[in-house]
């Protein structure tokens, strides 16, 4: 049952970032003035080169360290289970089952497997993996252990998922096949999701609104929307609308460089 | 999302259930073959051939038994003194096993306090070094003054130099932890002892067990130093002590005996260390992954 999702504009906030600065140790300026409203059922990508602060954006957000000044506000506060990561590299444990590493979002609150197991193997069947769920890591190949970890990121059914550059490691053809089941799964559980990544390309197919930003100070430099109506099929990544939006992507991720520069 | 994905084939190639195998597969499979055989069998036929050697040195050259005992007389020796060798190697089996039990225990709770608190370990590391790289055998006779017990000087002896390896193993094991595992831990909330639990230590086993297995010939040597320093009034009669009285008495035989089944024991040992490290880590870990 896919779930209604209101056109860009409509809405409801769920997420500020305003005035964020971020300096680390020896003055190195991470973030300069970053401002980011995520919307309820938002896919946004930060978008830029190496250095640009999107992984530290996406570190802020999670609540992984803190921000120098600016504040971060979840619209009704941010509760238990309200945020999921993808991190690049799979992440599982390689000593517990899939369904385990599944289970731990769960079982670090102090649920039982027995209390969760329906949750759990919900996640892991969206992902296409139910008949793994008593399998090691090892044995599932790239792709599969990052549906796991996808798995397990939506799990909690968040309100938020993070994803750092999460296929940037897997070849093309395993890229693509997790780019639209991706979207088929945000379709499903209708999840917002803030997506880290440094491929044109990715961006635009996924995204409905893509922030590129800049390295040196690290700062959002423009904002593009992808009006391209979802669901995006493996024709979309061949229209000419997709063209001319990877065009207008490129073009400002090449600004981004060269006010670096 | 589909699951048309299928699990890498873990099962070796069945090579009779092939009808066809090129030439060079074949060559492959028996060369594989011959290996497995040559593991075991070379082995034994230079054992054979020492043992046989030595026999026929002894007896051509009519080298006394005092000198080198032959390879039959410490068989017989073996069989004869039984009563008297076995009793002494449940002694120092004893010894061996319970210090390094409590190496164990003393290695894992040091090494999971150094890494709750860096002040205990930058305090003490030091010191659990110090004790480390201090010959034992230097040691025991101190231990032997101060502990009124001598079997407790005896055990604390072997235990100094078991525990060593488990402690620094460990340590290093509870700290390499995933990084992005650990931030994971933190954006679920994971508690201290969750983090321990969960996290830490099945990422230190495969280390632990690493330690485990040079801990187990450690004990046994602290074992047998500590019979031979401290000597039987501690530990009661064990296979080192029993090795040294039979040298006293030029009892060649029994010598050799005691010093064969030394060696046994410790084989044993790391077998056994070796069986635990691979009913833990089989499932999951690398260095139980078998490649062709």
């Amino acid at each position: 049952m896919p779930l209604k999702r209101a056109p860009l504009g409509e809405r409801p906030e769920l997420l500020k970032m305003t005035h964020i600065n971020k300096t680390f140790r020896g003055n190195v300026i991470a973030l300069n003035d970053m401002n980011l409203t995520v919307n309820q059922g938002d896919f946004i990508s930060l978008l830029g080169p190496s250095g640009c602060g999107k992984s530290t954006a996406l570190r802020l957000i999670a609540g992984l360290m803190h921000p120098t000044s600016g504040s971060i506000t979840w619209q009704g506060g941010q509760g238990e289970g309200d945020l999921g990561v993808v991190f690049q590299e799979p992440t599982l444990m390689p000593w517990a089952r899939i369904k385990d590493n599944v289970w731990l979002p769960y079982r670090l609150r102090g649920k039982t497997y027995g209390q969760v197991k329906d949750e759990v193997l919900a996640a892991l069947k969206l992902v296409g993996l139910e008949k793994f769920q008593n399998a090691y890591p090892r044995e599932l190949s790239g792709g599969m252990k990052m549906r796991v970890s996808i798995a397990r990121a939506m799990v909690t059914k968040p309100r938020l998922i993070l994803m750092d550059e999460p296929f940037a490691a897997l070849d093309e053809i395993s890229r693509h096949k997790l780019n639209n089941d991706l979207l088929a799964l945000r379709d499903a559980v209708g999840c917002t999701v803030v997506f880290v990544t440094h491929s044109v390309f990715e961006s635009v197919f996924l995204s409905d609104r893509i922030v590129v930003m800049a390295a040196r100070p690290g700062r959002v430099i423009r904002e593009l929307e992808v009006a391209a109506p979802y669901p995006r099929t493996e024709a979309f990544r061949t229209s000419p609308e997709y063209t001319a939006y990877a065009r207008e992507a490129s073009d400002a991720l090449h600004f981004a460089m060269e006010v670096a520069a | 999302m589909s699951a048309t994905d299928t699990l890498p084939d873990t099962t070796a190639p069945d090579s009779s259930a092939k009808p066809a195998i090129d030439l060079d597969e074949e060559r492959r499979a028996r060369r594989a073959k011959v290996a497995a055989i040559a593991r075991w069998l070379l082995p034994s036929l230079v054992m054979v051939a020492f043992i046989g050697g030595w026999q026929a040195y002894v007896t051509l050259a009519e080298i006394p038994h005092y000198i080198l005992p032959s390879p039959l007389l410490i068989a017989k020796t073996l069989v004869e003194d039984w009563a008297l060798l076995w009793p002494a190697m449940v002694t120092t089996g004893r010894l061996t096993l319970l210090a390094l039990l409590l190496a164990v225990f003393g290695g894992l709770s040091i090494a999971v306090a150094f890494t709750q608190s860096r002040w205990v370990e930058m305090a003490m590391f030091p010191y659990a070094v110090i004790l480390q790289v201090t010959p034992v055998v230097a040691i025991a006779p101190l231990l032997q003054i101060y502990v009124d017990s001598a079997f407790l000087a005896a055990l604390l002896c072997a235990w100094i130099v078991a525990f060593f390896p488990i402690l620094s193993n460990t340590t290093i094991g509870l700290k390499s932890t995933d990084h992005n595992l650990e931030d994971l831990f933190s954006i679920y909330g994971a508690t201290r002892w969750q983090r321990l639990r969960f996290l830490a230590a099945p990422s230190a086993l495969p280390y632990f067990l690493g330690g485990l297995k040079i801990a187990g010939g450690l004990a046994l040597i602290g074992a047998v130093v500590a019979e031979f320093v401290i000597g039987r009034s501690g530990t009661g009669l064990g296979l080192a002590s029993t090795l040294l009285e039979a040298s006293y008495r030029f009892n060649f035989g029994r010598l050799y005996g005691a010093l064969i089944l030394i060696s046994v024991m410790g084989v044993v040992i790391f077998g056994l260390m070796s069986l635990i490290s691979h009913l833990l880590l089989f499932r999951w870990h690398e260095s139980a992954l078998k490649r062709d």
